[in-house]
């Protein structure tokens, strides 16, 4: 390819730089990186937190932290993890880095934009940490009320404001994506060959700016009852405490699938390319993105089977609920059919796509049984939901975000990093992550409930082999985070396509690219994965 | 339920064996064996996309359906049922046996016999979970819930509050201890009662001055309350409601908002002046009133 033998152009990341040059940059690529760097650093104050629940419990007696401590560490695992890592993980990385390159332009349609949600993320963030170190936040992520509102004794109006501000970036960023993926494709690239990474991004950012204002709204009426006792959820003073959990879900719920979906779009571009092949049902799988952002929106009650609501509403919500598993089973079926005669890579993305299968398979399939609405009765708000849903947004979630960094960090960074580490890295993450959790949908089935401080005697042994489980799912973590930071000085270089696959970001920018991206104007004259079309694959 | 349990986890376990097969034995066997090498050219197949399509649809289906019918039957308590009020304060259960024999933190009931429970709560949210039997009801203060189960083995069992409620959280909980009909009864007269809830609810209707106004015959400033409870009622603004629990609480808490046509609003508020119990209590009472017989109506 050209890019070989031509002198290699300066990079984005060799371009001026300095502290000034990077905070106030207008390069997708560079804020990709700010975002990156702030996020881990969410995913370390979380991933304390985790660690001190899991000593926790190691004990039935709630002996290493007080009870006041202990509800402190899940909600503000939650919280932090949720709102400052998950919510923005592939968005905000990936998306930002690779969405106008995939697009074939140079920038977002909106680049000040763009670093304004940095730095609403930032000051949001900023606010969580001023919330954990003047008092914590003990209310659960939920921010149930009456009690957020009339009971609890921490700092809830801060923590609730540093999620609406963060909510404000999340806005801005999907608006950008949404501009973008109409307005800047290049010319020849038609919505249908467009690579499903951004077909998925397209279905989150829908999610994000018509789901986050309702959030945002909430929490400001959390703030008004809590400050000025303006009376919206507290019976006492006329409120409705149920009338809080259908305005909090109907974010939150489709917040899960803001959380997936991206996970989705990056296992949708690694299978192609670990299997060199087409995508299987290319529309089936982009539509299938459209058809979760959708019914998403339309299962929030599934989280108040037993709140009150009407039995009829539950009726309409599981029905719903039972529906999204059909795009998420056509999604999984095209994966593995997409491998079918396909000439199949043993390299570490591999290794961390396959992960993800098996785990958002019983994330999924999982969350069958509470959709049931006789079983969710008795598995709802007991450790079965909890083991549910970290399956999906970290076995998932996370799966994907780390086998999509595995992926591009040569694009990104233009230096590989070890393969033996980074295959050595997502196997203890797999194997860590189900002994953790495996063990929590027992402990649901036996009905241990949930944010339990001290717990019965007959939980032990399972609480034990999940603190295990955690043990070795950190490490995993940690050694993925030792080797990319040592591969960053010390990796050899990239080349501009070490995978030989498909695409934009592969075919036409060198590793990493230079600021504007693409030398020339880009004209695309195939469809995305077109590997059979061009016969051998160019390395390099 | 158990069997519902066990099909869900057999269609789980397939699809789950299924596909980590599929993926193992096309990884394996499509492995790339030359560097240059790409996959064969195809493009998808519209017969497998809507197998797959509906075939999860059909069995998700039969899941929504089976499930959707147990639960129906969960929020239905039979009509023989024993009522039991409990309230949630934090950070203990209140339980009050028609009898009127109270205990905190536990929950006698007898084997054979459904147990009907009317739940309150005083502050927050709590949730009163019982994993053996299968079920578990929010307790939501500012209304009343119920939900009900059917002990058949002697034993003693977990209460648990499975909604998040503070500091205490996990110390709230208890024990259902099952006991024969016979072994119930002994316990029951060895209780300390304090009358039974109807009682009580009665003692309240005069102490609150209820009875002044709510007269058994139609001259009262307030409606007759004889036969009220499950009746169907016309308010002021032409809206007719069933009166259940729930009207019968809000209309005392929060008098104005469901007046009943042909009435003023100007029954005062007991919001405060009493507690989740005395509603129960209350609401006991009131449930007992039946009208007169037609023949002493004429």
């Amino acid at each position: 390819m050209a890019t070989e033998t031509a002198p290699a152009r300066q990079s984005y990341l060799d371009a001026p730089y300095g502290l000034a040059a990077w905070l106030l940059t207008k390069d997708h690529k560079r804020i990709a990186m700010l975002y990156l760097i702030s996020i881990t650093v969410f995913f370390a104050i979380g991933g304390l937190f985790a660690l001190g629940i899991r000593i926790e419990l190691l004990t039935p007696k709630g002996d290493f932290v007080a009870a006041d401590t202990y509800n402190k560490l899940f909600t503000m695992h939650g919280v932090v993890m949720i709102f400052f890592f998950l919510i923005p993980s592939i968005p905000a990385t990936l998306g930002n880095f690779l969405i106008p390159i995939m697009c074939g332009t140079k920038d977002l349609a909106f680049p000040r934009i763009n670093l304004l949600s940095w730095y609403l993320y930032v000051i949001g963030g900023t606010l969580a940490i001023a919330a954990v170190a003047t008092g914590g936040l003990d209310t659960g992520w939920t921010f149930y009320t009456p009690y957020s509102t009339q009971a609890s004794q921490t700092s809830v109006t801060m923590a609730a404001m540093a999620a609406f501000i963060a909510g404000f970036s999340s806005i801005l960023t999907g608006f950008n994506f949404i501009v973008t993926i109409h307005r800047m494709r290049a010319p020849g690239l038609t919505w249908f060959r467009l690579p499903l990474f951004v077909w998925a991004q397209y279905a989150t950012s829908l999610v994000m700016i018509l789901g986050t204002p309702v959030i945002a709204i909430t929490l400001l009426l959390v703030m008004a009852e809590r400050t000025l006792h303006f009376p919206i959820f507290d019976p006492k003073i006329g409120g409705d405490p149920v009338l809080f959990q259908h305005l909090f879900w109907f974010y939150s719920h489709p917040a899960v699938y803001i959380m997936i979906l991206p996970g989705m779009g990056v296992v949708s571009e690694l299978v192609a390319a670990v299997s060199r092949k087409q995508i299987f049902g290319y529309a089936f799988v982009a539509f299938s993105s459209l058809a979760i952002a959708i019914l998403g929106f339309l299962v929030w009650g599934h989280h108040l089977f037993v709140s009150s609501q009407s039995i009829y509403a539950g009726l309409v919500f599981s029905i719903i609920t039972m529906l999204v598993a059909v795009p998420s089973a056509v999604k999984t079926f095209n994966w593995a059919a997409t491998m079918y005669k396909g000439s199949v890579t043993w390299e570490s993305p591999t290794y961390w796509v396959i992960g993800f299968m098996g785990l958002f398979l019983i994330g999924g399939l999982t969350g069958l049984f509470l959709a049931t609405l006789g079983l969710d009765i008795h598995l709802t708000d007991t450790y079965f939901v909890v083991a549910h849903f970290h399956y999906i947004m970290v076995g998932g979630a996370i799966m994907a975000f780390l086998g999509g960094i595995h992926f591009w960090w040569p694009k990104m960074t233009g230096r590989m990093y070890p393969e033996s580490l980074a295959k050595a890295s997502a196997i203890l993450v797999f194997s860590g992550f189900n002994m953790t959790f495996f063990p929590q949908f027992l402990l649901g089935y036996m009905g241990m409930p949930r944010r339990y401080h001290s717990y019965p005697d007959e939980f032990q042994v399972l609480n034990i082999a999940s603190t295990f489980g955690a043990t070795i799912l950190g490490l995993g973590y940690g050694l993925c985070l030792v080797y990319l930071l040592w591969s960053l000085k010390r990796g050899a270089i990239a080349p501009a396509n070490p995978w030989g696959a498909k695409g934009l970001e592969w075919e036409k920018t060198q590793s990493p690219p230079t600021t504007f991206n693409f030398e020339e104007d880009v004209i695309v004259t195939e469809p995305a994965y077109n590997y059979a079309g061009s016969g051998k694959v160019h390395h390099g | 339920m158990d069997l519902l349990y066990l099909f869900i986890f057999a269609v789980s376990a397939f699809f789950t064996i299924l596909v980590v097969a599929l993926i193992g034995y096309f990884t394996v066997k499509f492995r790339r064996r030359n560097p240059d090498d790409v996959g064969a050219d195809i493009h998808g197949s519209l017969a497998l996309e809507l197998g797959w399509t509906f075939i999860p649809f059909v069995l998700s289906m039969v899941m929504f359906g089976w499930g959707a019918s147990l639960f129906f039957r969960l929020a239905t308590p039979p009509a023989n049922a024993m009522e039991v009020f409990v309230v949630g304060k934090q950070w203990m259960w209140k339980v009050q046996h028609p009898e009127g024999v109270r205990e905190i933190n536990e929950l006698h009931v007898p084997t054979g016999r459904p147990v009907r429970i009317t739940l309150g709560s005083e502050d927050v949210l709590h949730d009163f979970s019982l994993p053996a039997f299968r079920v578990k009801m929010d307790a939501v203060p500012g209304k009343l819930t119920t939900m009900w189960f059917e002990a058949t083995k002697v034993g003693t069992y977990h209460i648990f509050c499975a909604e998040y409620c503070g500091t205490k959280h996990s110390g709230m909980i208890g024990q259902v201890i099952v006991m024969t009909p016979q072994d119930y009864e002994v316990w029951l007269s060895g209780g300390r009662s304090t009358g039974t809830a109807v009682e009580n609810g009665e003692r309240l209707f005069t102490d609150l001055a209820c009875v002044t106004c709510h007269k058994p015959d139609s001259t009262g400033r307030g409606p007759s309350l004889l036969g009220v409870y499950g009746s169907t009622v016309k308010l002021t603004d032409g809206r007719n409601v069933v009166a259940d629990e729930n009207y019968l609480r809000e209309s005392i808490m929060n008098s104005q908002a469901k007046v009943v046509a042909g009435y003023q609003g100007i029954m005062p508020t007991f919001q405060g002046m009493v507690t989740e119990e005395n509603l129960m209590q209350l609401i006991a009472y009131i449930k007992t009133l039946k009208p007169a017989a037609p023949e002493a109506k004429k």
